[in-house]
């Protein structure tokens, strides 16, 4: 996984509420079993008017790295396909209110840092033109803006500032824990396990 | 003495391998659905890592979103035949049980799970698709997750998760006669919002609840993220055990009852606390229909779309606009005058026996209105097999449906089943979000029951004017 520092870049503003993964990245294209690539499909009919593609969609591709976006942001649908189509456009870090949970634990999982700010601070950052998102230190800054704080828990954040890949950590920090678990586990209900 | 627990908290603390300072807690994850869509890379994630999948037999694999329901034996997409056999090959692969699509166990995940008793009480089950909830109906801890996380459990059998908050969905009064499961968590969606529920688990509890069938329980627990959260959850009790016993992967002899007597300590304790309430009074719900493009735009049949000019406040007020714009629709008309093209009844949320029944019985002696294409798709094979024993193919075809093979069909626009640009379906699906059923298509969530009776219309209708 990519690692998340800093950065500094425009924003693409979409404030409205409740965009699903859906309109990220819509169902006929799940077809693709490949998680590259895939940009040119985000917002697919949100960016265009018929077939003609939109000048002024506030997404366009490596533009923004980050995106302000509305309450509960990337509900529905668990398709990790949003967060890698997102990514292909070059977001690497989303603003929001709230986000749908499952879309959020997916960012996570692939470098996109999903900051949840209240309404009050996400108001506040329309206005400005580039920012920096630092999550060293938990802040976003920008021109003529009082600087404001973040938070993302410590493992996430641990994951990120040094691009960790989730399933190797915790095969290397855990994989005895789980062994004895499931010894335990077995012995309760042998039925759930293969036999050996 | 451990201080009274609901039942997420019973099921977590089971669960738990570890919890780090911060509260992050290692869960152990028993079971893992495996479809087409959410897996290719994962176990490319697999490969390119060199590891090796922890527990096979723990994770079982189907292929549901992709399939052409008019014959699984001919699919006309290239790609959409390239996914699915990338599923099979993946998982034999790997020596993960595979159903294919010639079975007769084939299905939608969330159907077959519980059918082949996968799905039991006191364990934790995730899939790569959000409508994971609907297990949550037997008592289990079981929520979506992404690719990524897909890999973990195949790896590792485990996830890092933090705890949820707890909201209780206590429900009393009884349904009244073409009221259904789909009708309550419709209402229920309305009352919290699509954000509602985010960050919480929620718990349906009550005397409705307790008179549930195992089907209309799932119908409840499906659309649960619907409303923001991941999961959903109902109490096992005798209805649930029941309803497992003698299933495939249903323990037999001793393990059956000593899994009894496990699951009946499941059940929150009395005193335990819940972080919020609600209650709802399913006596006074008559059938709902959503007007918008978000689940928790919905209103009960015997009203009219809303106005923006009413609304609450100024995102409201844009929401709805849009809504309507996409819909087509003007604020004041009344739902029942809102024709329709197309109906389809199936979906992970409404394909089991119960439902098929429920809109056969309204479609029984009746024809589908002449401008409409109505289609049936079961949720699994053993569903077609039932209805078929029933007669319920036959009604169907009488009165102008479609009958199909198993499948996602029109829940999600990525497979042969297709409605055309700017038409309206009543679809008795999860989600009526802009494009769900294709580019421009206008959705319409509702039961069953209510489907039929829109396509015997040919617009929105109260199923309540066509019961006997």
């Amino acid at each position: 996984m990519e690692k998340f520092i800093r950065l500094t870049s425009p924003v693409a503003c979409l404030p409205d509420r409740d965009i699903d993964t859906d309109i990220i990245f819509p169902a006929r294209f799940l077809l693709i079993t490949e998680k590259t690539g895939l940009g040119r499909y985000a917002f697919y009919e949100k960016r265009r008017d018929g077939e003609i593609e939109r000048p002024d969609f506030p997404l366009q591709t490596g533009r923004c790295g980050i995106l302000l976006a509305g309450d509960n942001f990337g509900c529905g649908s668990s398709r990790e396909q949003a967060v890698w189509a997102l990514l292909d456009l070059g977001v690497r870090c989303i603003i929001a209110p709230s986000f749908g949970e499952i879309f959020q634990a997916n960012c996570y999982r692939n470098g996109l840092l999903p900051i949840t700010l209240s309404e009050t601070s996400w108001s506040a950052l329309r206005a400005i033109g580039d920012l920096t998102v630092d999550l060293e230190a938990g802040r976003i800054s920008g021109a003529g803006l009082e600087p404001i704080a973040f938070e993302v828990p410590d493992w996430r954040r641990d994951a990120l500032l040094n691009g960790w890949d989730e399933v190797l950590t915790l095969l290397h920090s855990q994989g005895d824990k789980i062994t004895a678990f499931e010894t335990a586990r077995r012995a309760e209900a042998p039925w759930l396990f293969e036999k050996d | 003495m451990t201080a009274p627990q609901t039942l997420y908290e019973k099921l977590w603390r089971s669960h738990v391998i570890g919890e780090d300072d911060e509260g992050v807690s290692l869960l152990y994850i028993d079971r893992h659905l495996l479809h087409e869509v959410s897996t290719p890379q994962a176990f490319a994630g697999l490969r390119a890592k060199g590891l090796h999948v922890r527990r096979p037999a723990s994770h079982l694999a189907v292929a549901d979103h992709a399939v052409p329901t008019r014959s699984h034996s001919r699919i006309s997409n290239p790609r959409a035949a390239a996914q699915i056999a990338l599923l099979e090959s993946n998982a034999l692969s790997r020596k993960i049980p595979y159903i294919p699509l010639e079975d007769e166990r084939q299905g939608i995940v969330h159907i077959i799970g519980p059918e082949l008793g996968f799905t039991q009480p006191g364990l934790t089950i995730v899939c790569g698709d959000s409508h994971t909830a609907t297990h949550g109906a037997f008592g289990a801890l079981a929520f979506g997750i992404g690719a990524s996380d897909c890999e973990t459990v195949l790896a590792t059998n485990t996830l890092r998760q933090t705890r949820s908050r707890t909201l209780s969905v206590r429900i009393r009064g009884e349904l009244p006669d073409g009221v259904a499961a789909k009708d309550l968590i419709l209402a229920i969606i309305g009352q919290l919002g699509a954000s509602g529920g985010v960050g919480h688990v929620i718990e349906y509890c009550g005397s409705t609840v307790e008179s549930l069938s195992m089907a209309a329980r799932m119908t409840l627990c499906n659309m649960t993220i619907e409303a923001g959260s991941r999961t959903g959850l109902i109490a096992p009790d005798d209805t649930t055990f029941a309803w497992l016993e003698g299933r495939p992967y249903t323990p037999r002899g001793v393990d059956w009852e000593r899994a009894l007597d496990d699951w009946r300590l499941l059940p929150g304790d009395p005193e335990a606390r819940f972080d919020r309430s609600i209650e709802i009074d399913a006596a006074a719900l008559a059938p709902q229909v959503t007007w918008g493009t978000s689940p928790d735009q919905v209103l009960p049949i015997t009203g009219c779309v809303p106005s923006p000019e009413n609304a609450s406040d100024e995102v409201s007020r844009q929401k709805m606009e849009g809504a309507l714009r996409y819909m087509g629709l003007t604020g004041g008309m009344s739902l029942q005058d809102i024709a329709i093209d197309t109906v389809f009844i199936g979906s992970c949320t409404n394909g089991r026996i119960e439902d098929l029944r429920a809109a056969s019985s309204v479609a029984a002696g009746r024809r589908i209105a002449k401008s409409v294409t109505a289609i049936v798709v079961p949720g699994s094979g053993q569903v077609k097999r039932q209805a078929e024993a029933e007669g319920l193919d036959r009604i169907f075809r009488e009165a102008g449906f479609e009958w199909r093979e198993p499948g996602c069909s029109l829940c999600v626009a990525m497979n042969d089943d297709r409605i055309e640009p700017g038409q309206r379906c009543a679809s008795t699906s999860n989600r009526n979000f802009e494009g769900r059923q294709g580019p421009s298509v206008r959705t319409h969530l509702m039961s069953p029951a209510m489907a039929a009776a829109a396509a015997v219309t040919g617009h929105l209708t109260d199923v309540r004017a066509l019961l006997d």
